[in-house]
């Protein structure tokens, strides 16, 4: 029997969640997702089957270059803010569970395998820092410190099976692996020389290869999890062919890996192109020609399509490829400032956030139809709670 | 006068008469469209509040020292080999200049968001 107090609580939460979706009764979270509101540091809390905002929640701090995962369970999401801050909110309630400010300058987070571990990579200090999942209490320290001694920036930190971390030293150009099986003592093998100004990077869908994108040299640096021991390679060098790297006004980035079958799909930097690897030998298959410097490159959960969207000044166009023939299908001006494209799991929707028309702009997959335009404050990052399943994300 | 002194002063008061100028030659509504490229743009490498991102911090403490020519001509001309790109494509002189003074001052913070 639940005692009084028991009775009080649960009721009490039942009247948040009433308040928060607005409808009778309990609700999953599988179809909620939030939307960063970069410059005024709050955050929605989004419904995907109804299209709507449930929630609108402050106090993140500085969310410029934000991004989030979520608790294995879909409930909660941390956020992580670009001045530092890790911040725990609860998707039913649309409350703010718990926050930090952990570092001075912050670029992204993952969770581990096994959701009890959030790990956030860190510009200053340049390292790693690994924290409870429930409280939030700090776990450990990585610092970033590249064979050279110097501390380096810390870039595309993603989690991979075995509550492993996998993360790019920008500065040192060093690729390190964080086994944080034991979160207090994390055990790291370190890759030196594995590709200059790595500035991103990312995991196979399952886990298995590690990609880091360059900055300061054509190609990528590859890593195979299931053989860390053999090292990291680099792959698909030379795409440049010698020729001047066209200026990049924005960093690409590799959020999650757009696949299409063994065909990998990757932004290219300082070229107006994507790359077309095979994913069986890691060989350059194709170059696309695209409308800009590719920022973000992501596929429809069914790899039949390709989006793309572009730094500035092509910032308000979003190019979508057939992933067979590579031909473009549609070409989509949603507006000045397209800054990121997050799919519904199964992928009839894509929603795109256009942060100068401050508009989330929801688009149908298969007819490119304008499904809604949902008012947002200079939207950023959207990210719809699947990740939660998802390794790397 | 020396004539090269004369030219050197002139040089010198030219010199002065442009960054002078530069302020004032950038209309208001321009202005507008370099705070909010400074914000969005610049920002997304040197974080929306220019505390440093990718690239290094952009306040005022942070630039402390720095001759104002050779920041404009990074703005302008880049430096090769790192992500920063030369902006000349979208920026005339008088308007790196006026971004320059904006970041030294101070002023551009009051605006970042
Ligand atoms: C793609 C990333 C990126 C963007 C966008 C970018 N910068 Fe930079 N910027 C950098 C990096 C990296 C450096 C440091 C270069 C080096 O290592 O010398 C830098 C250096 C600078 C410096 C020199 C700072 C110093 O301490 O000497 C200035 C000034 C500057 N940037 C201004 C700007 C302005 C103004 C804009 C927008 C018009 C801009 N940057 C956009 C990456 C960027």
């Amino acid at each position: 029997m639940p005692t009084r107090a028991e009775h009080l609580r649960l009721s009490l939460f039942t009247a948040l969640v009433l308040a928060v979706s607005g409808c009778a009764g309990p609700r999953g979270t599988g179809d909620l997702g939030l939307v960063i509101e970069r410059a005024t540091g709050s955050v929605q809390v989004v419904d995907t089957s109804a299209r709507t905002r449930i929630a609108r929640i402050d106090g993140f701090g500085d969310l410029s270059h934000a991004s989030a995962v979520f608790s294995r369970d879909a409930r909660y999401a941390y956020v992580f803010g670009r001045d530092g801050g890790l911040t725990k909110v609860d998707l039913l309630t649309g409350k703010i569970e718990k926050r930090i400010v952990q570092a001075g300058n912050a670029i992204g987070g993952a969770i581990s395998q096994d959701g009890k571990v959030v790990a956030v990579s860190n510009y200053e200090p340049g390292g790693v820092r690994l924290f409870d999942a429930g409280s939030l209490a700090p776990l450990a320290e990585i610092p970033a410190n590249g064979a050279n001694g110097a501390r380096s920036k810390v870039v595309g930190l993603v989690d991979a099976p075995g509550d492993r971390f996998v993360f790019a030293l920008y500065d040192a150009g060093e690729i390190w692996l964080a086994d944080a099986r034991d979160p207090r003592a994390p055990r790291v093998t370190k890759f030196s020389n594995t590709g200059k100004q790595p500035y991103d990077g990312t995991v196979t869908a399952d886990g298995r290869w590690y990609l880091a994108g360059l900055f300061g040299e054509d190609g990528l640096a590859l890593l195979d999890l299931w053989h860390p021991a053999a090292g990291a390679r680099k792959v698909v060098e030379g795409y440049g062919r010698g020729s001047q790297p066209l200026p990049v006004y924005k960093m690409p980035h590799l959020d999650y890996i757009a696949a299409a079958g063994d065909r990998l799909f990757v932004p290219a930097a300082g070229r107006h192109e994507l790359l077309v690897v095979d994913a069986r030998n890691w060989k350059e298959l194709a170059r696309v020609p695209l409308a800009g410097q590719p920022v973000f490159v992501v596929a429809r959960p069914d790899g039949r399509h390709v989006w793309v969207n572009f730094a500035p000044p092509h910032n308000d166009t979003v190019q979508v490829l057939d992933s067979e023939t590579l031909a473009t299908v549609r070409t989509l001006k949603p507006g000045k400032g397209v800054l990121h494209m997050e799919f519904t799991p199964r992928g009839e929707a894509c929603w795109v956030s256009v942060r100068d028309d401050n508009l989330v702009r929801v688009y149908d997959t298969a007819t490119f139809a304008e499904l809604a335009a949902l008012p947002a404050d200079k939207p950023s990052g959207i990210f719809f709670s699947a990740r939660a399943h998802r390794i790397g994300q | 006068m020396q004539p090269g002194i004369g030219a050197g002063l002139m040089g010198a008061i030219g010199a002065l008469c442009t960054t002078l100028a530069a302020a004032g030659d950038v209309p208001p509504p321009r202005q507008v469209e370099l705070r909010q490229m400074l914000t969005q743009d610049c920002g997304s490498c040197h974080g929306l509040t220019l505390k440093g991102g990718l690239g290094p911090a952009l306040t005022p403490e942070a630039l402390a020292g720095k001759s104002p020519a050779s920041l404009r001509a990074t703005i302008l001309h880049g430096r090769p080999g790192t992500p920063m790109a030369p902006w000349s494509p979208f920026l005339t002189e008088t308007e790196a200049g006026w971004l320059v003074e904006h970041l030294l001052n101070g002023t551009a913070h009051a605006h970042a968001r």
